[in-house]
């Protein structure tokens, strides 16, 4: 149990929080973003940012599946649950994401034949026992889950299972991260990598980020030491004017990712021209769909999908949020009129979105103390 | 939904290589290791779980570190753990 107390030992912290102090040059400010949904909730719920000096901001960025999903979409997958011979199978996370006509648990309510699973193969097991439906899966997340999906539909194929499809949303970080760089809202500094994604797509894919930005990339761990490291490593490659892509996860994560996740989804998925983002708007080549050769598994394709653009609420600043442009608690109704309970945008929804992160652990951060003693 | 967990592999049957038994937190349930074919894992190697899928090879005191962090969540672990329980992959 050697790590776990190296991990979250407290004086640990402290001591690299000192060390990061130390980097920061007097009359400097440093903006990172941390891409991973993931990462923002570590970062809330152990008040990351009380360990940081006044001269570091962390900004959250679009590394949340379910939160970047456009309204659109949703009402085209509560589409497709509503024909009678549909059941349409999905992650927990998604059902209570709101569409322009509700979300799937309203749309479940109302008759649908919509059901959780925990993984794609449990949506192909209720095909294989109820061959007289269609079941589809409402397939979300980065390239994480990318490969699962995948190799879900080549097992569909390779048992010969017919009335399995997918109504494919993942999405591609790299371009996203892209679209932040070229954006004028905002100033970064150096990008906290994320890690789960980066097991699959390695290190190398990020080297434009240091290359043509100029911005240093750290993948980080998900341990709050794992993230101070990070943003320590990021301040010693400012400080010594290097912009490189650093790998601080290496017991987790292999510096060319893997291989055979990535020929996996090379073999059934091909890049979309272009996919529209929730808050990003539509960014080219963002996104994955099915091959042509796959196109009996592909939901868009065995069935008549509208397609519908819906515009977010007009209240909600998602967007802002996503790009890291607001602060959750800066959102107009950040806790009034959007909560957990009744969420109006899906960074409200995700426990990995940024603002349920927010709201679930409520830390009074220095911004806040500030607030209220101006 | 991202968040990807730490399992500890109990067996992996001769006649189906790519579906090992993986213990995570008590629970024991199949998880394809398709994915890291070649990779030689046997019982005892932890492996990083996402969605019934492993995705990566890890040691094991990272993977117990990990496990503290996540148990840590609360409601998202406990979510996680539940969903995978719910799981009835053959």
């Amino acid at each position: 149990m050697r790590f776990v107390d190296e991990y979250r030992d407290a004086g640990k912290a402290r001591a690299l929080a000192a060390s990061i102090a130390a980097l920061c040059e007097p009359g400097r400010s440093y903006t990172f973003m941390e891409v991973c949904g993931g990462h923002t909730h570590t970062i809330y719920k152990h008040g990351l940012e009380d360990y940081l000096p006044e001269c570091v901001t962390l900004v959250h960025g679009p590394g949340c599946p379910v939160c970047v999903i456009p309204m659109g979409r949703v009402d085209d997958a509560i589409h497709l649950a509503s024909r009678p011979e549909v059941i349409m199978t999905s992650f927990g996370d998604m059902m209570r994401v709101p569409g322009g006509r509700g979300s799937f648990l309203d749309a479940k309510a109302a008759g649908a034949d919509i059901r959780m699973v925990y993984s794609p193969l449990d949506a192909l097991r209720i095909a294989e026992r109820e061959p007289g439906r269609q079941v589809v899966f409402m397939g979300i997340g980065f390239e994480t889950t990318a490969p699962s999906t995948a190799m879900t539909v080549l097992r569909a194929e390779a048992a010969g299972i017919r009335n399995f499809s997918v109504f494919c949303n993942h999405v591609t970080i790299l371009p996203a991260i892209k679209a932040i760089l070229d954006s004028p809202d905002l100033r970064l500094d150096g990008f906290i990598g994320p890690g789960h994604v980066s097991t699959v797509i390695g290190c190398e894919p990020y080297r434009f980020i240091a290359r043509d930005y100029g911005r240093p990339l750290v993948v980080a761990g998900f341990e709050p030491l794992d993230l101070l490291q990070s943003i320590h490593m990021l301040l010693v490659q400012l400080a010594e004017g290097r912009a490189d892509v650093e790998n601080q996860y290496g017991r987790v994560v292999p510096w060319h990712g893997n291989a055979k996740a990535l020929d996996v989804i090379g073999a059934t998925m091909e890049p979309r021209p272009y996919f529209e983002w929730r808050g990003l708007g539509f960014i080219s080549h963002s996104a994955l769909r099915l091959r042509d050769a796959y196109a009996g598994f592909d939901a868009e394709r065995v069935f008549d999908v509208p397609g519908g653009r819906v515009a977010d609420p007009k209240a909600c600043q998602c967007g802002e949020v996503l790009k890291g442009v607001l602060k959750p608690w800066e959102c107009k109704v950040f806790g009034t009129a959007c909560t957990p309970e009744t969420p109006i945008g899906t960074c409200m929804v995700s426990s990995e979105g940024a603002c349920a992160a927010y709201y679930n652990f409520g830390r009074f951060t220095r911004e806040r103390v500030r607030e209220a003693t101006r | 939904m991202c968040l990807a967990i730490p399992g500890e592999i109990i067996e992996i049957p001769p006649d189906r290589p790519a579906l090992a038994t993986v213990e995570v937190s008590g629970v024991r349930r199949a998880v394809n290791i398709g994915l890291l074919e070649g990779e030689g894992l046997a019982a005892g190697d932890w492996i990083l779980i996402h969605v019934g899928f492993a995705l990566s090879r890890i040691d094991e005191d990272e993977a117990r570190a990990t496990l503290r962090l996540l148990e840590g969540l609360g409601d998202a672990f406990d979510d996680e753990i539940d969903a995978l329980r719910e799981s009835r992959i053959g």
